[in-house]
């Protein structure tokens, strides 16, 4: 951990992540599901440095005592509820507003998906939410398929960022919708934070090369060995990754190019 | 009377408010967000709220989540 802070502290040419007026150092955002302990879950938000993190909301189990996941969440983090398990708009807009009556603030991140194989975000009814949410006062971070139209529409309506899907949710497949997670980047004027499918750092660090303002990620981290270390290497890459952005990196090309001289040297004749 | 909480129907007494049911069903839940027949209910009203017969009682709080 302390590697990693030592490397964003000494970053002070980039500009700070701002998502809602608020300011953020840390490029990595970490998702809570699916960690074996919530001890672990604790050591990975340290490791990752990570100011903001997802959770979701659901019926308490009345058989059997949970613990309070927020116990576990540190008070400088910025809690991001998402409504995952809502179908529609209308569900969605239903878990908004029990996540604000927790007192738990009113970021909110948009989940609506009704095809349980792919896992695929409904665009039309996030739109919709989105609409809905915004005019209720909520800050709306909207998970979306990488689309330019409807991208537009949600910062029309006023989300702060749009977070398009890398890949399946869990598949860790990486960038699939490289190129259109690009245009993206290009055409829309607030934080492109890419969600779902990114299985390592590399990859992470790929989405941040290409120009991403932030990295979400959960289950490669949460189901991996040890996930404190793997949350630490997503830092460093997402750091390095943004890194690489910001020097503006020379064009990949199809043939070489020598960094020595060839000529001038041995069996050159004059 | 019955009620039906989380999905699962449950014997109550009488006289019961969202306090007591509350409290019962989740002694040891320190974030909750009660919702009465589909009505939130800000956690300083639940002790004015009677329960009835037939009321659909949902209490939720945050779990581990991030879907990607």
């Amino acid at each position: 951990m302390k590697t990693t802070e030592l490397y964003i502290s000494e970053r002070t040419e980039d500009t700070p992540l701002v998502i809602a007026g608020k300011v953020f150092t840390s490029r990595f955002l970490l998702g809570t599901g699916k960690f074996k302990s919530k001890s672990i879950l604790e050591e990975t938000i340290a490791a990752s440095n990570a100011e903001i993190v997802t959770v979701a909301l659901r019926r308490i189990d009345l058989e059997r005592h949970e613990e309070n996941i927020l116990e576990y969440i540190p008070k400088r983090v910025t809690l991001l509820v998402n409504t995952s398990g809502a179908r529609n708009a209308k569900e969605a807009i239903r878990i908004a507003r029990l996540a604000r009556e927790s007192g738990c603030g009113n970021w909110i991140k948009i989940e609506i998906m009704n095809d349980s194989k792919y896992l695929l975000p409904d665009n039309n009814e996030t739109l919709k939410a989105t609409e809905a949410l915004v005019k209720e006062g909520f800050i709306v971070l909207p998970y979306m398929f990488p689309d330019l139209y409807t991208a537009r529409e949600l910062i029309k309506a006023g989300a702060a960022t749009v977070m398009p899907l890398g890949s399946l949710i869990g598949s860790n497949q990486g960038l699939k919708a490289k190129a259109f997670i690009k245009i993206l980047i290009d055409e829309i004027d607030a934080p492109i934070i890419v969600d779902a499918g990114i299985g390592t750092p590399s990859q992470a660090a790929e989405a941040m090369e290409m120009g991403a303002d932030a990295v979400l990620a959960n289950t490669a981290i949460a189901t991996a060995g040890d996930p404190p270390l793997l949350a630490k290497a997503f830092a460093m890459a997402i750091h390095a990754g943004r890194l690489g952005y910001l020097s503006t990196m020379p064009e990949i090309h199809d043939t070489a190019d020598a960094s020595s001289p060839l000529t001038g040297f041995l069996y050159e004749k004059s | 009377m019955k009620i039906t909480v989380n999905g699962q129907l449950k014997e109550i007494p009488e006289k019961h408010r969202l306090q007591d049911i509350v409290e019962f069903f989740c002694p040891d839940t320190k974030t909750i967000v009660a919702e009465v027949n589909g009505q939130i209910i800000q956690g300083p009203q639940w002790i004015k709220i009677d329960i009835h017969e037939g009321d659909i009682i949902e209490l939720v709080t945050f779990m581990g989540g991030g879907r990607s």
